[in-house]
Protein backbone atom coordinates (compact mmCIF):
# COMPACT_ATOMS: atom_id res chain seq x y z
CA UNK A 1 0.00 0.00 0.00
CA UNK A 2 1.33 3.74 -0.93
CA UNK A 3 1.70 6.36 0.75
CA UNK A 4 -1.05 9.48 0.33
CA UNK A 5 1.10 11.89 -1.68
CA UNK A 6 1.97 14.85 -0.54
CA UNK A 7 -0.72 17.68 -0.81
CA UNK A 8 -1.42 19.94 -4.19
CA UNK A 9 -0.55 23.50 -3.45
CA UNK A 10 -3.63 23.40 -6.47
CA UNK A 11 -6.58 23.77 -5.89
CA UNK A 12 -8.36 21.91 -8.78
CA UNK A 13 -6.16 18.94 -7.52
CA UNK A 14 -7.12 19.18 -3.85
CA UNK A 15 -10.99 17.08 -4.34
CA UNK A 16 -8.98 13.99 -6.07
CA UNK A 17 -6.11 14.27 -3.23
CA UNK A 18 -8.62 14.22 -0.58
CA UNK A 19 -10.38 11.35 -2.20
CA UNK A 20 -7.02 9.43 -2.43
CA UNK A 21 -6.30 9.85 1.48
CA UNK A 22 -9.95 8.75 2.12
CA UNK A 23 -8.80 5.60 0.17
CA UNK A 24 -6.24 5.03 2.60
CA UNK A 25 -8.26 5.88 5.82
CA UNK A 26 -10.25 2.11 5.04
CA UNK A 27 -6.96 0.61 4.65
CA UNK A 28 -5.57 1.99 7.94
CA UNK A 29 -8.90 0.59 9.40
CA UNK A 30 -8.69 -2.64 7.82
CA UNK A 31 -5.08 -2.56 9.25
CA UNK A 32 -6.24 -1.80 13.06
CA UNK A 33 -8.83 -4.68 12.62
CA UNK A 34 -6.10 -6.91 11.87
CA UNK A 35 -4.14 -6.58 14.45
CA UNK A 36 -6.78 -7.13 17.09
CA UNK A 37 -7.35 -9.97 15.46
CA UNK A 38 -3.69 -11.12 16.06
CA UNK A 39 -3.69 -10.03 19.38
CA UNK A 40 -6.68 -12.55 20.05
CA UNK A 41 -4.63 -15.34 18.41
CA UNK A 42 -1.72 -14.39 20.60
CA UNK A 43 -3.67 -15.06 23.20
CA UNK A 44 -5.22 -18.26 22.07
CA UNK A 45 -2.27 -19.94 21.02
CA UNK A 46 -0.38 -19.18 24.28
CA UNK A 47 -2.80 -21.38 25.63
CA UNK A 48 -2.29 -24.48 23.35
CA UNK A 49 0.72 -26.62 24.10
CA UNK A 50 3.01 -27.12 21.15
CA UNK A 51 5.29 -30.06 23.39
CA UNK A 52 7.43 -27.20 24.37
CA UNK A 53 7.53 -23.71 25.88
CA UNK A 54 10.32 -22.92 23.41
CA UNK A 55 7.62 -23.68 20.73
CA UNK A 56 5.45 -21.45 22.19
CA UNK A 57 7.45 -18.25 22.50
CA UNK A 58 8.74 -19.32 18.95
CA UNK A 59 4.95 -19.26 17.84
CA UNK A 60 4.05 -15.97 20.22
CA UNK A 61 7.19 -14.32 18.60
CA UNK A 62 6.02 -14.97 14.98
CA UNK A 63 3.03 -13.54 15.43
CA UNK A 64 4.38 -10.14 17.29
CA UNK A 65 6.39 -10.00 14.61
CA UNK A 66 3.88 -10.11 11.67
CA UNK A 67 2.13 -7.34 13.87
CA UNK A 68 4.94 -5.13 14.33
CA UNK A 69 5.21 -5.76 10.52
CA UNK A 70 2.03 -4.45 9.91
CA UNK A 71 2.20 -1.41 12.49
CA UNK A 72 6.01 -0.26 10.97
CA UNK A 73 5.14 -0.83 6.73
CA UNK A 74 1.11 0.62 7.07
CA UNK A 75 1.07 3.27 10.18
CA UNK A 76 4.72 4.05 9.93
CA UNK A 77 4.59 4.04 5.97
CA UNK A 78 7.45 2.30 5.85
CA UNK A 79 6.29 0.40 2.96
CA UNK A 80 6.58 3.47 0.88
CA UNK A 81 9.50 5.85 2.51
CA UNK A 82 12.51 7.63 1.14
CA UNK A 83 15.89 5.96 0.85
CA UNK A 84 17.50 7.76 3.36
CA UNK A 85 15.07 6.25 6.19
CA UNK A 86 16.03 2.53 4.86
CA UNK A 87 19.93 3.32 5.57
CA UNK A 88 18.78 4.67 9.18
CA UNK A 89 17.17 1.27 9.69
CA UNK A 90 20.15 -1.06 8.08
CA UNK A 91 22.69 0.61 10.54
CA UNK A 92 19.82 0.33 13.74
CA UNK A 93 18.98 -3.10 12.03
CA UNK A 94 22.76 -3.67 12.29
CA UNK A 95 23.44 -2.67 16.02
CA UNK A 96 20.79 -4.78 17.32
CA UNK A 97 21.87 -8.25 15.71
CA UNK A 98 25.04 -7.66 17.33
CA UNK A 99 23.33 -6.41 20.55
CA UNK A 100 21.25 -9.82 20.84
CA UNK A 101 23.98 -11.37 19.21
CA UNK A 102 26.79 -10.78 22.37
CA UNK A 103 24.06 -11.74 24.65
CA UNK A 104 24.06 -15.02 23.25
CA UNK A 105 28.01 -15.30 23.02
CA UNK A 106 27.43 -14.34 26.68
CA UNK A 107 24.98 -17.02 27.47
CA UNK A 108 27.06 -19.65 26.40
CA UNK A 109 30.15 -18.41 28.11
CA UNK A 110 27.81 -19.63 31.42
CA UNK A 111 27.05 -23.31 30.61
CA UNK A 112 24.85 -23.47 33.72
CA UNK A 113 21.05 -24.47 32.87
CA UNK A 114 21.60 -25.56 29.47
CA UNK B 1 15.15 32.12 14.09
CA UNK B 2 12.82 30.16 11.37
CA UNK B 3 13.24 26.50 11.69
CA UNK B 4 14.14 25.26 7.88
CA UNK B 5 11.96 22.33 6.10
CA UNK B 6 9.45 21.61 8.50
CA UNK B 7 6.96 21.49 5.39
CA UNK B 8 9.21 21.28 2.07
CA UNK B 9 11.83 18.72 1.88
CA UNK B 10 15.36 19.41 1.73
CA UNK B 11 16.93 18.70 -1.61
CA UNK B 12 20.05 16.57 -0.43
CA UNK B 13 17.89 14.20 1.95
CA UNK B 14 14.31 14.23 0.07
CA UNK B 15 12.52 14.89 3.40
CA UNK B 16 11.19 17.70 5.63
CA UNK B 17 13.80 17.99 8.90
CA UNK B 18 11.57 16.50 10.98
CA UNK B 19 10.95 13.15 9.62
CA UNK B 20 14.63 12.72 9.43
CA UNK B 21 15.30 13.69 13.16
CA UNK B 22 12.54 11.10 14.79
CA UNK B 23 13.88 8.75 12.70
CA UNK B 24 17.07 9.03 14.10
CA UNK B 25 15.36 9.49 17.75
CA UNK B 26 13.75 5.65 17.09
CA UNK B 27 16.76 3.96 16.43
CA UNK B 28 17.84 4.80 19.90
CA UNK B 29 15.21 4.19 21.00
CA UNK B 30 15.26 0.65 19.38
CA UNK B 31 18.76 0.52 21.23
CA UNK B 32 17.77 1.22 24.32
CA UNK B 33 14.80 -1.45 24.17
CA UNK B 34 16.61 -3.39 22.66
CA UNK B 35 19.03 -3.21 25.54
CA UNK B 36 16.41 -3.97 28.20
CA UNK B 37 14.90 -7.06 26.01
CA UNK B 38 18.17 -8.22 25.13
CA UNK B 39 19.00 -8.33 29.19
CA UNK B 40 14.90 -10.22 29.60
CA UNK B 41 16.07 -12.99 26.61
CA UNK B 42 19.78 -13.30 29.06
CA UNK B 43 17.59 -13.58 32.63
CA UNK B 44 15.42 -15.97 31.14
CA UNK B 45 17.27 -18.31 29.70
CA UNK B 46 19.65 -18.53 32.67
CA UNK B 47 16.46 -18.76 35.25
CA UNK B 48 16.62 -22.01 37.09
CA UNK B 49 14.26 -24.42 37.01
CA UNK B 50 11.25 -23.20 37.99
CA UNK B 51 12.48 -19.55 38.89
CA UNK B 52 10.68 -18.06 36.01
CA UNK B 53 7.13 -17.40 37.18
CA UNK B 54 4.06 -18.05 34.82
CA UNK B 55 0.96 -16.89 35.21
CA UNK B 56 1.44 -14.58 37.74
CA UNK B 57 -0.02 -11.29 35.23
CA UNK B 58 -3.70 -10.82 34.63
CA UNK B 59 -4.47 -11.13 30.99
CA UNK B 60 -7.74 -10.13 29.89
CA UNK B 61 -5.97 -6.49 31.64
CA UNK B 62 -2.99 -6.98 29.74
CA UNK B 63 -4.94 -7.69 26.41
CA UNK B 64 -7.39 -5.09 26.71
CA UNK B 65 -4.51 -2.38 27.41
CA UNK B 66 -3.00 -3.74 24.02
CA UNK B 67 -6.20 -3.91 22.15
CA UNK B 68 -6.59 0.01 23.94
CA UNK B 69 -2.91 0.82 22.33
CA UNK B 70 -3.59 -0.87 19.15
CA UNK B 71 -7.01 1.19 18.66
CA UNK B 72 -4.77 4.82 19.60
CA UNK B 73 -2.55 4.10 16.94
CA UNK B 74 -5.35 3.83 14.73
CA UNK B 75 -6.80 7.41 15.70
CA UNK B 76 -3.69 8.83 15.34
CA UNK B 77 -3.50 7.83 12.11
CA UNK B 78 -6.66 8.70 11.07
CA UNK B 79 -6.02 12.17 13.14
CA UNK B 80 -3.42 12.72 10.76
CA UNK B 81 -5.27 11.59 7.23
CA UNK B 82 -8.03 14.38 8.75
CA UNK B 83 -5.08 16.61 8.13
CA UNK B 84 -3.90 15.81 5.10
CA UNK B 85 -8.08 16.43 4.07
CA UNK B 86 -7.85 19.21 5.88
CA UNK B 87 -10.71 18.67 8.09
CA UNK B 88 -9.87 19.96 11.10
CA UNK B 89 -13.08 18.75 13.52
CA UNK B 90 -12.13 15.60 12.52
CA UNK B 91 -8.48 15.88 13.39
CA UNK B 92 -9.44 17.04 17.39
CA UNK B 93 -11.98 14.41 17.38
CA UNK B 94 -9.56 11.59 16.14
CA UNK B 95 -6.83 13.52 18.74
CA UNK B 96 -8.80 13.64 21.62
CA UNK B 97 -9.52 9.59 21.42
CA UNK B 98 -6.10 9.37 20.95
CA UNK B 99 -5.31 10.71 24.38
CA UNK B 100 -8.51 8.87 25.98
CA UNK B 101 -6.99 5.74 24.91
CA UNK B 102 -3.28 7.01 25.98
CA UNK B 103 -4.64 8.05 29.54
CA UNK B 104 -7.03 4.61 30.30
CA UNK B 105 -3.67 2.86 29.41
CA UNK B 106 -1.55 4.62 31.77
CA UNK B 107 -4.76 4.59 34.34
CA UNK B 108 -5.00 0.42 34.41
CA UNK B 109 -0.93 0.09 34.79
CA UNK B 110 -0.90 2.34 37.01
CA UNK B 111 -4.00 2.17 39.28
CA UNK B 112 -4.86 -1.56 39.08
CA UNK B 113 -1.74 -3.58 37.52
CA UNK B 114 1.05 -2.18 39.98
CA UNK B 115 -0.73 -1.84 43.11
CA UNK B 116 -1.88 -5.06 42.84
CA UNK B 117 0.71 -6.60 42.76
CA UNK B 118 2.41 -4.46 45.18
CA UNK B 119 -0.50 -5.95 47.23
CA UNK B 120 0.60 -9.65 46.36
CA UNK B 121 3.06 -11.79 48.49
CA UNK B 122 5.62 -14.81 47.28
CA UNK B 123 7.70 -16.73 49.84
CA UNK B 124 10.45 -19.18 47.93
CA UNK B 125 10.68 -22.03 50.48
CA UNK B 126 14.29 -23.51 51.35
CA UNK B 127 15.03 -26.75 49.05
CA UNK B 128 15.77 -28.32 52.11
CA UNK B 129 12.36 -27.59 53.73
CA UNK B 130 10.38 -27.72 50.29
CA UNK B 131 8.98 -31.61 51.54
CA UNK B 132 7.32 -29.67 54.71
CA UNK B 133 5.08 -27.70 52.19
CA UNK B 134 4.48 -30.59 49.50
CA UNK B 135 0.79 -30.05 50.40
CA UNK B 136 0.66 -26.42 48.79
CA UNK B 137 3.29 -27.15 46.21
CA UNK B 138 2.52 -30.78 44.88
CA UNK B 139 5.52 -31.36 43.74
CA UNK B 140 5.39 -34.72 43.49
CA UNK B 141 2.81 -34.33 40.80
CA UNK B 142 4.26 -31.84 39.35
CA UNK B 143 7.61 -34.18 38.59
CA UNK B 144 5.20 -36.64 37.49
CA UNK B 145 3.71 -34.61 34.78
CA UNK B 146 6.86 -33.22 33.58
CA UNK B 147 6.39 -29.71 35.08
CA UNK B 148 8.94 -27.53 36.45
CA UNK B 149 9.06 -27.54 40.22
CA UNK B 150 7.42 -25.20 42.21
CA UNK B 151 9.63 -23.12 44.69
CA UNK B 152 7.60 -20.27 45.98
CA UNK B 153 4.27 -19.93 47.51
CA UNK B 154 2.19 -17.10 47.04
CA UNK B 155 -1.08 -14.94 47.79
CA UNK B 156 -2.37 -12.52 49.99
CA UNK B 157 0.07 -11.75 52.93
CA UNK B 158 -2.55 -11.53 56.55
CA UNK B 159 0.08 -10.52 59.08
CA UNK B 160 2.13 -7.69 56.86
CA UNK B 161 3.78 -7.02 59.80
CA UNK B 162 5.56 -10.40 59.62
CA UNK B 163 7.73 -8.82 56.93
CA UNK B 164 9.81 -6.64 59.01
CA UNK B 165 9.50 -7.67 62.52
CA UNK B 166 11.46 -10.29 63.39
CA UNK B 167 9.52 -11.45 66.25
CA UNK B 168 6.61 -13.00 64.25
CA UNK B 169 8.19 -16.68 63.16
CA UNK B 170 5.47 -17.53 60.77
CA UNK B 171 4.04 -15.79 57.50
CA UNK B 172 0.09 -16.22 56.98
CA UNK B 173 -0.90 -16.38 53.50
CA UNK B 174 -4.36 -16.50 52.24
CA UNK B 175 -3.43 -18.90 49.51
CA UNK B 176 -3.56 -18.60 45.31
CA UNK B 177 -5.68 -20.97 43.84
CA UNK B 178 -2.32 -22.73 42.57
CA UNK B 179 -0.80 -23.52 45.90
CA UNK B 180 -4.47 -23.92 47.67
CA UNK B 181 -5.17 -26.48 45.45
CA UNK B 182 -1.35 -27.85 43.66
CA UNK B 183 -2.38 -31.21 42.70
CA UNK B 184 -5.23 -30.23 40.73
CA UNK B 185 -4.85 -30.66 37.27
CA UNK B 186 -6.94 -27.50 36.53
CA UNK B 187 -3.59 -25.58 38.08
CA UNK B 188 -0.83 -27.16 35.90
CA UNK B 189 -0.90 -24.55 33.73
CA UNK B 190 -2.13 -20.55 33.95
CA UNK B 191 -5.50 -19.75 33.47
CA UNK B 192 -7.34 -16.94 31.13
CA UNK B 193 -8.84 -15.67 33.85
CA UNK B 194 -7.40 -13.87 37.22
CA UNK B 195 -8.15 -16.51 39.92
CA UNK B 196 -7.85 -14.03 43.39
CA UNK B 197 -6.04 -15.69 46.46
CA UNK B 198 -8.15 -18.53 48.29
CA UNK B 199 -9.64 -18.55 51.85
CA UNK B 200 -6.76 -21.27 52.73
CA UNK B 201 -4.32 -19.81 55.05
CA UNK B 202 -1.29 -21.88 55.03
CA UNK B 203 1.21 -20.52 57.96
CA UNK B 204 4.64 -20.70 56.43
CA UNK B 205 7.77 -20.90 58.92
CA UNK B 206 10.28 -18.03 58.06
CA UNK B 207 12.80 -20.54 59.00
CA UNK B 208 11.77 -22.43 56.07
CA UNK B 209 12.00 -19.44 53.79
CA UNK B 210 14.71 -18.78 51.43
CA UNK B 211 13.23 -15.29 50.66
CA UNK B 212 9.84 -14.24 50.83
CA UNK B 213 8.87 -10.42 49.82
CA UNK B 214 5.83 -8.50 47.94
CA UNK B 215 5.43 -8.51 44.53
CA UNK B 216 8.24 -5.55 43.84
CA UNK B 217 10.91 -5.27 41.59
CA UNK B 218 13.95 -7.30 44.12
CA UNK B 219 10.73 -10.49 43.83
CA UNK B 220 12.69 -12.00 41.06
CA UNK B 221 14.37 -11.24 37.62
CA UNK B 222 11.18 -11.51 36.27
CA UNK B 223 9.76 -8.74 38.48
CA UNK B 224 12.86 -6.89 37.79
CA UNK B 225 12.55 -6.96 34.06
CA UNK B 226 8.75 -6.26 34.02
CA UNK B 227 8.59 -3.29 36.20
CA UNK B 228 11.83 -1.95 34.35
CA UNK B 229 10.00 -2.57 31.32
CA UNK B 230 6.85 -1.54 31.55
CA UNK B 231 7.77 1.37 33.77
CA UNK B 232 9.86 2.67 30.74
CA UNK B 233 7.48 1.83 28.53
CA UNK B 234 4.59 3.74 30.41
CA UNK B 235 7.30 6.85 30.88
CA UNK B 236 7.53 6.86 27.05
CA UNK B 237 3.01 6.82 26.62
CA UNK B 238 3.02 9.39 29.26
CA UNK B 239 5.50 11.49 26.96
CA UNK B 240 3.42 10.71 23.79
CA UNK B 241 0.11 11.75 25.44
CA UNK B 242 1.39 15.00 26.37
CA UNK B 243 2.72 16.27 23.20
CA UNK B 244 -0.98 14.85 21.62
CA UNK B 245 -2.45 17.06 24.24
CA UNK B 246 0.05 20.15 23.37
CA UNK B 247 -1.58 19.17 19.31
CA UNK B 248 -4.81 18.99 20.11
CA UNK B 249 -5.13 22.43 22.45
CA UNK B 250 -6.43 25.58 20.59
CA UNK B 251 -2.85 26.59 20.19
CA UNK B 252 -2.09 23.82 17.37
CA UNK B 253 -5.92 25.13 15.87
CA UNK B 254 -3.41 28.80 14.90
CA UNK B 255 -0.51 26.46 13.42
CA UNK B 256 -3.14 24.55 11.53
CA UNK B 257 -4.52 28.36 10.05
CA UNK B 258 -1.37 29.55 9.37
CA UNK B 259 0.11 26.42 8.08
CA UNK B 260 -2.03 23.35 7.86
CA UNK B 261 0.76 21.40 6.40
CA UNK B 262 2.90 22.00 9.07
CA UNK B 263 0.91 20.98 11.94
CA UNK B 264 0.15 17.99 9.92
CA UNK B 265 4.05 17.09 9.53
CA UNK B 266 4.09 17.60 13.50
CA UNK B 267 0.92 14.90 14.05
CA UNK B 268 2.94 12.61 11.71
CA UNK B 269 5.84 12.68 13.67
CA UNK B 270 4.04 12.10 16.76
CA UNK B 271 2.43 9.76 15.62
CA UNK B 272 5.37 7.82 14.33
CA UNK B 273 6.75 7.98 18.20
CA UNK B 274 3.41 6.34 19.01
CA UNK B 275 3.20 4.02 16.49
CA UNK B 276 6.73 2.71 18.06
CA UNK B 277 5.35 2.64 21.85
CA UNK B 278 2.71 -0.09 20.65
CA UNK B 279 5.20 -1.92 18.35
CA UNK B 280 7.29 -2.24 21.81
CA UNK B 281 4.08 -3.07 23.92
CA UNK B 282 3.26 -6.05 20.80
CA UNK B 283 6.35 -7.29 21.98
CA UNK B 284 6.05 -7.00 25.94
CA UNK B 285 2.46 -8.13 26.23
CA UNK B 286 3.36 -11.73 24.92
CA UNK B 287 6.76 -11.89 26.62
CA UNK B 288 5.32 -10.62 30.08
CA UNK B 289 1.94 -11.62 30.12
CA UNK B 290 1.69 -15.26 28.37
CA UNK B 291 4.87 -16.96 27.91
Amino acid sequence: MNNPPDVSQDPKEYEEYAHNVQKHVRGYLMVGALLLAFTAITVALSYVDFGARKANVAVAMFVATLKAGLVAAIFMHLAAEKRLIYRILIFTGFFVFGLFWLIFLAWYDYPVFH
Amino acid sequence: MEIPYTVSTRPDTGLWNAKVGIWLFLASEVMLFGGLFSAYIFLRLDAPPGMWPHGLLNVPVGTMNTAILIMSSVTVVLAWAALKMRRYRAYWWYMLATILCGVIFLTVKLVYEWPQKFDHFGAYIKPEALGNYEQYLGNEHAAAKGLPPRLEITGHLHNRAALNDPNIKDYEVALDPVNADPINPAMDRPHFFYMPPTDKIAKIEKEDVQYATMFLPKHSAYFASYFTITGLHGMHVLGGVLVFIYMWLPVSKKLYQRNPEHLANRVEVAGLFWHFVDLIWIFVFPLFYLL
